[in-house]
C-alpha cells in the first residue's frame, strides 16, 4: 500500500499544535498503523474536534428522548430532524450555535451561522420558510458590546433577507456573563415531501461525486478545532481569518438547485460544507453509506490556485455542497446546476474500499478509513469528571421575597423593569430582520410564539420559538433545563399550537472543568424528564463549549427551539389585550419566587437564589387546560409569565394595542407575588361570557383559575398599585433599546 | 389576465407574486407564468409583467443595476414601451428605475438600516390599472421590507411627477397625515410608489404581494391585483363591445 505523501513530517507536537492530544494522536498511529500524513493529521484534528464529533457531550445526549411522536427522522440520523406534518409533509428543523466566529467578527459570524443551518435543511431537500435566532450579550454599556449587538443583528439580517426566509421570532439576553463570549444561535424550519427527502448518505459504488456551489478558498480553515473548540485568549483576535465570509445571494441559487436537483430525482445523497469543509462531508457521507471515496482535489474549484490538500480538505468557505449523484444522471444535473448558474464539478467517486483517498497533485495524500473518523466509529468518546459547582453553596442562600411595595416604588420598578434591556421591546432589532418574505408569517412579534402557515397543507401551520433562561441554568441547572422546555412549550401553547419536538443548542463552559460538566449533565437531566412528560421528542442540535472568557464560564445556556403543530388556523391566538370590557384571569399556580429573577438582577443587582420551581404534572395539566380554552374559541388572547412575571406579562399584553387594563391583585402586594418568575402561570384575556367554559375546563385539569379584573380604557390600572397611561408606559418598553444602541460614547 | 412574473437570480418574492396573482386569478382560472431571466422571448398575449421583489444578483454593484442588463428586460422595456402593463415591487421597483421606465432612484435609507415593518399608504391616483378599484385618499396598510427605499429624484423630476399625478402612493400615519414620523425611510415627500407619464408602469417599495390575505395581517395589498383584474376585464369587455 502506498503511503500519503507528507508536505512535512508529523510528530506528535504538531499532533498537540493542532489540538489534538498525545493519547489521541497515539490512537491515530493505532488505527492507521502507520504516521499520518499532514494532511491526515489535519482530518483528524477537525473531526475529532469537540465540535465535530461530540466526544464530551454524546454520552450525555443519548439520555434525551430521542424518537417517538411524529418524528420521521431522529436525531442524529440526518443534517436535521423532521417531523411528520400528514398530508405527505414533513418539517425540518434545526438549531445551531456560531458563537465564537460571532465574538471574533459579529457581522460574518452571524451571517454565517445563518446561512449553516439554513443549508442543514435545504440539504435535506426542504424549503426553508422560517429563520429565529437566539443571542446572548454582555450588558449593553460597553462600545464593545453595542458594536457586537449592531454587527450581530446586521449579520443575520443580512443573509436571512437577502437569501429571502422570513426571520419570525427570536429571543435577546443580556447579562455581564456574556460580555466577551457572546451567543449567536441560529434556527431554520423547511417544509419537505416526505417522499422527496435527501439523505447525507453516499451510496453506490462508481457514483460520481460532486462539488457545487461556491469555489474553496483559505476562509475558516479551522474554524471548528481551533476557534470553536478552546476558549478565548490573548491569541483570539489573530483568529479572524478563520472567520468564514458569508454569501447569501450564492447561497440563494445554491437552495433552488439542491432543490430542484432532489426534486429530479438524481442525487443519491447531499450534504452540505458547514465546519470542516470537504473533509467532514466526505468522510460522514462515506461512513454513512459504509463506502468509501477517491477525490482529486486537483479539479477543486479555487479561490488560490496554490492551496494545499490540507487548506482545501480543511476549508470552510461557505455556500458549498457535497452531492453523490446517481451515475449516468450527471448531464441532468449539470443542466440544472448551468440553469442556476451554480458551479457543479465532478471529484471522485465512491468506492468499496471504505477509506476516503484523497490526491493533490497527483500524489495521493491522505487514505483514511472513514469510519475511523466519525461518531459511532473511532471518534474518541470521553467520560468527564462532574462537581457540584461551589457558587451553588453561595447563590442558594435564601432570599427576601416578602418585601412589599407602596405606590411610588412600585411604579419605579415596573418602569425599571420595562425598560431592563432583557425585557424591554426588541423591536430595535426585529424591525431589521425581514419578517415575511414568503407571505405565509401569520404571527409575528405579536404573539408568544412565531406562527406560519405551511401553503402547501391549506389550513395548517406550525409555531415556533426559541426559549431559554440561562440565570435559572446557573441557579439550578437540572431545573434550569426543564424549565427551558416548559416555557417553549408554554409559548406554543399559547398561540394555540400543540407542541410536537424541540431541536436544543446547548451553550456551555469548558467541558475539562467538572463544575461546567456537571451543569452540563444536569441541565440534560431536566430537559430530558420535561421532554418526556410533554412528549417533544429531541430532534437534534448542537453543542458549542468553550463559551469562556479570560476568568469565567457563561451561564449555561440550554437554548430550546420549540415545534408546534395548528391543524386549524382559527386558534390562533395573540398575546395582547383585544377589546375594552373583556375579563382577565391567571391560569396556573401563583407562588412567591424571586430566585433568579429580573427583579433580583435589576433593582437588586444580583444574580441569586434558585430557580423558580417547576412541577411537571402541574406543567403538563396547564398546557393542556390552555390548549383546549384556546381551541374551544374562549380565550382572545394568551401570555405566560415569564421575565418580569406578572406584572410585566400584564403590562406587555397592553403594549401591542391601545387596550388597557384594570387589574385587582388578590395576592400580597410584595415582590415574589408581583414580579416573582413562578412557573406554569398563563395571563388569558376572555370575553365575560367565556368565563364558565374555561373555569370548566381548568377544574377538569385540576388547574387553579384566577380572575385578575378586566381590560378598559387606555391606562394600566393596578388598584393601589399603579395608574399610568399605556402609551407612556409603552414607550418606556419601546424606546429603551434604542436609546441605547443608538447612543454612542466617546 | 394572463400575468408573467420574472425571476431573477436572487429574486425572492417571485413566488409570492404569483400566489397573489393566482388568487385574483382563482375565479377565471388564467395561469400566471413565470418568466426566466435569461429569456429573450415573452409568452404571447401576456397582460401584465411583474418584476418582483429580492435581491436580484445579489444586489452587487447597486441594486437593480445588474438586473436591468439581463436578457427579460430587453423584452419587458419593449413591452412597457409598447403600452403593457408593467408593476414593479421593492427591487422590482428598483430595476424599473435602473432601466429608465420610471424616473428618480432608490438610494440607502436615511437611517442605513433594512427596516420591516407595516406602513400605512395614501392612494393619490387611482386612475392607474393598479388602483382603480380605490377609492381616491384611501389609506392602506402594507408592509415594506428593504434597505435601500428612499426615493429619491432632482426638483425638477419630483415637479413633473406632481404634475402628472405619477405620484400613486406616499407614506401617511393611520389617519392619513403626511409627516416624517410616517417615512420609513427618508424618501422624498414620502413617495412609496409612482408611475410613468402613461400610467402603465408602476413601481413601489411596499410589498402588495405580503398584504393580500387578511390572514397574513392585511388584505389592502390584494386592490393592486383585483386592480389589474378589474382593468383587463374592462378593457376586454371594450374589445367586445
Amino acid at each position: 500500500m502506498v503511503t500519503p505523501y507528507s508536505e512535512i513530517e508529523v510528530t506528535e507536537l504538531t499532533a498537540t499544535e493542532l489540538g489534538l492530544t498525545a493519547a489521541e494522536y497515539a490512537k491515530i498511529v493505532e488505527v492507521l498503523g502507520r504516521t499520518p500524513s499532514y494532511t491526515e493529521l489535519g482530518v483528524y484534528s477537525v473531526m475529532w474536534s469537540e465540535h465535530c464529533s461530540y466526544k464530551n457531550s454524546i454520552l450525555q445526549l443519548k439520555t434525551l428522548p430521542r424518537s417517538g411522536g411524529r418524528l420521521l427522522v431522529e436525531a442524529g440520523e440526518e443534517n436535521a430532524g423532521v417531523v411528520d406534518m400528514g398530508g405527505g409533509y414533513g418539517v425540518a428543523f434545526k438549531i445551531e450555535s456560531h458563537n465564537h466566529p460571532s465574538a471574533v467578527e459579529p457581522f460574518q459570524g452571524a451571517a454565517t451561522g445563518v446561512g449553516g443551518i439554513l443549508r442543514d435543511i435545504f440539504t435535506m431537500g426542504a424549503r426553508p420558510i422560517a429563520a429565529l435566532n437566539s443571542l446572548r450579550f454582555g450588558e449593553p454599556d460597553t462600545e464593545r458590546t453595542k458594536y457586537l449587538v449592531r454587527g450581530v443583528v446586521s449579520g443575520i439580517g443580512h443573509y436571512g433577507n437577502c437569501f429571502g426566509v422570513p426571520t419570525v421570532a427570536g429571543e435577546v439576553y443580556f447579562d455581564r456573563c456574556y460580555t466577551d463570549n457572546p451567543l449567536v444561535n441560529a434556527m431554520a424550519v423547511g417544509v419537505l415531501r416526505t417522499d422527496a427527502m435527501a439523505s447525507a448518505t453516499a451510496e453506490g459504488v462508481g457514483n460520481p461525486v460532486f462539488i457545487m456551489g461556491s469555489s474553496t478558498g483559505r476562509d475558516g480553515i479551522h474554524g471548528a478545532s481551533l476557534l470553536a473548540s478552546r476558549e478565548f485568549d490573548s491569541m483570539t483576535e489573530n483568529m479572524r481569518p478563520t472567520v468564514q465570509v458569508g454569501d447569501p445571494f450564492a447561497e440563494k441559487l445554491l437552495l433552488e438547485a439542491s432543490l430542484e436537483l432532489i426534486a429530479a430525482k438524481v442525487v443519491v445523497g447531499m450534504q452540505d460544507m458547514g465546519a470542516a469543509g470537504i473533509c467532514c462531508s466526505s468522510s460522514e457521507m462515506s461512513a454513512k453509506g459504509n463506502v468509501g471515496m477517491k477525490l482529486n482535489l486537483d479539479v477543486v474549484p479555487l479561490r488560490e490556485a496554490d492551496m494545499s490538500a490540507y487548506e482545501i480538505m480543511l476549508s470552510e468557505s461557505q455556500e458549498r455542497m457535497l452531492v453523490v449523484i446517481e451515475k449516468g444522471k450527471e448531464s441532468i444535473a449539470k443542466t440544472i446546476c448551468d440553469k442556476w448558474d451554480v458551479p457543479f464539478v465532478e471529484i471522485g467517486t465512491v468506492t468499496d474500499t471504505l477509506h476516503v483517498e484523497v490526491y493533490r497533485n497527483e500524489k495521493l495524500v491522505s487514505s483514511i478509513p472513514a469510519k475511523s473518523l466519525v461518531l459511532g466509529g473511532d471518534a474518541p468518546v470521553y467520560v468527564r469528571e462532574q462537581t457540584e459547582p461551589d457558587y451553588l453553596k453561595l447563590t442558594r442562600k435564601p432570599i427576601d421575597k416578602g418585601a412589599t411595595l407602596n405606590q411610588d416604588e412600585f411604579e419605579k420598578v415596573l418602569r425599571k423593569l420595562l425598560s431592563a434591556p432583557t425585557i424591554a421591546s426588541k423591536r430595535w432589532i426585529y424591525e431589521q430582520y425581514d419578517s415575511q418574505v414568503g407571505a405565509n408569517t401569520i404571527a409575528r412579534w405579536q404573539g408568544d410564539a412565531a406562527v406560519v402557515r405551511l401553503k402547501e397543507l391549506p389550513g395548517k401551520a406550525v409555531a415556533v420559538t426559541t426559549d431559554c433562561n440561562s440565570r435559572y441554568a446557573y441557579l439550578n441547572p437540572y431545573r434550569g433545563g426543564m424549565l427551558a422546555v416548559a416555557e417553549a412549550a408554554r409559548n406554543c401553547v399559547c398561540v394555540g399550537a400543540h407542541p410536537v419536538a424541540i431541536t436544543n443548542c446547548l451553550n456551555f463552559g469548558n467541558p475539562y472543568d467538572p463544575e461546567v460538566y456537571w451543569q452540563f449533565a444536569e441541565v440534560i437531566r431536566g430537559m430530558g424528564d420535561m421532554c418526556r412528560a410533554l412528549d417533544t421528542p429531541v430532534t437534534g442540535g448542537n453543542v458549542s463549549f468553550h463559551n469562556e472568557s479570560q476568568s469565567h464560564a457563561i451561564f449555561p445556556t440550554p437554548t430550546i427551539g420549540m415545534l408546534g403543530v395548528i391543524d386549524d388556523m382559527s386558534y390562533v391566538t395573540g398575546n395582547t389585550f383585544t377589546a375594552e370590557g373583556n375579563s382577565v384571569a391567571l391560569i396556573g399556580w401563583q407562588q412567591v419566587e424571586l430566585g433568579g429573577s429580573e427583579y433580583m438582577k435589576t433593582v437588586k443587582g444580583r444574580i441569586t437564589g434558585d430557580a423558580p420551581e417547576i412541577i411537571i404534572e402541574n406543567e403538563v395539566a396547564l398546557q393542556k387546560a390552555a390548549l383546549l380554552a384556546i381551541r374551544g374559541g374562549y380565550v382572545s388572547a394568551a401570555h405566560d409569565c415569564a421575565e418580569g412575571g406578572l406584572i410585566v406579562a400584564l403590562a406587555e399584553m397592553c403594549f401591542g394595542s391601545t387596550v388597557g387594563c384594570e387589574i385587582d391583585i388578590p395576592f400580597a402586594h410584595n415582590v415574589g407575588e408581583l414580579f416573582g418568575e413562578a412557573q406554569s402561570r398563563i395571563v388569558l384575556e376572555l370575553s365575560n361570557k367565556n368565563i364558565d367554559s374555561v373555569k370548566q375546563i381548568c377544574a377538569d385539569h385540576g388547574v387553579p383559575f384566577t380572575l385578575l379584573g378586566k381590560t378598559s380604557g387606555n391606562t394600566f390600572i393596578i388598584t393601589e398599585l399603579c395608574n399610568i397611561e399605556v402609551q407612556e408606559l409603552a414607550s418606556e418598553y419601546y424606546n429603551a433599546l434604542p436609546d441605547i444602541l443608538e447612543t454612542v460614547h466617546a | 389576465m394572463n400575468v408573467g412574473v420574472v425571476t431573477f437570480p436572487g429574486s425572492n418574492c417571485d413566488a409570492d407574486a404569483r400566489h397573489a396573482a393566482a388568487l385574483a386569478n382563482a375565479d377565471n382560472g388564467d395561469v400566471v407564468h413565470q418568466l426566466w431571466h435569461k429569456d429573450s422571448v415573452i409568452p404571447q398575449g401576456l397582460d401584465a409583467i411583474i418584476l418582483p421583489g429580492g435581491f436580484s444578483y445579489g444586489d452587487y454593484l447597486r441594486t437593480g443595476a445588474i438586473a436591468r442588463f439581463s436578457p427579460i428586460m430587453k423584452e419587458v422595456i419593449a413591452f412597457a414601451n409598447n403600452g403593457g402593463v408593467v408593476l414593479g415591487i421593492c427591487n422590482g421597483f428598483q430595476i424599473l428605475c435602473e432601466s429608465g421606465l420610471l424616473p428618480g432612484a432608490l438610494i440607502r435609507n436615511e437611517n442605513l438600516k433594512f427596516v420591516c415593518k407595516d406602513v400605512f399608504l395614501k392612494v393619490e391616483n387611482t386612475n392607474t390599472p393598479f388602483t382603480n378599484t380605490v377609492k381616491k385618499g384611501s389609506v392602506l396598510r402594507m408592509p415594506v421590507a428593504h434597505g435601500d427605499g428612499r426615493y429619491t429624484a432632482s426638483e425638477a423630476e419630483i415637479i413633473l411627477l406632481e404634475k402628472n399625478k405619477q405620484i400613486v402612493y406616499r407614506y401617511v400615519s393611520q389617519t392619513g397625515e403626511k409627516n416624517a414620523e410616517a417615512n420609513p425611510n427618508g424618501s422624498m415627500h414620502n413617495i412609496a410608489g409612482i408611475c410613468n407619464k402613461d400610467g402603465n408602469v408602476m413601481g413601489l417599495m411596499p410589498h402588495p404581494e405580503r398584504a393580500s390575505e387578511a390572514l397574513l395581517g392585511s388584505a389592502d395589498g390584494f386592490t393592486v391585483f383585483t386592480g389589474l383584474l378589474a382593468h383587463f376585464q374592462r378593457k376586454q369587455a371594450q374589445v367586445v363591445a
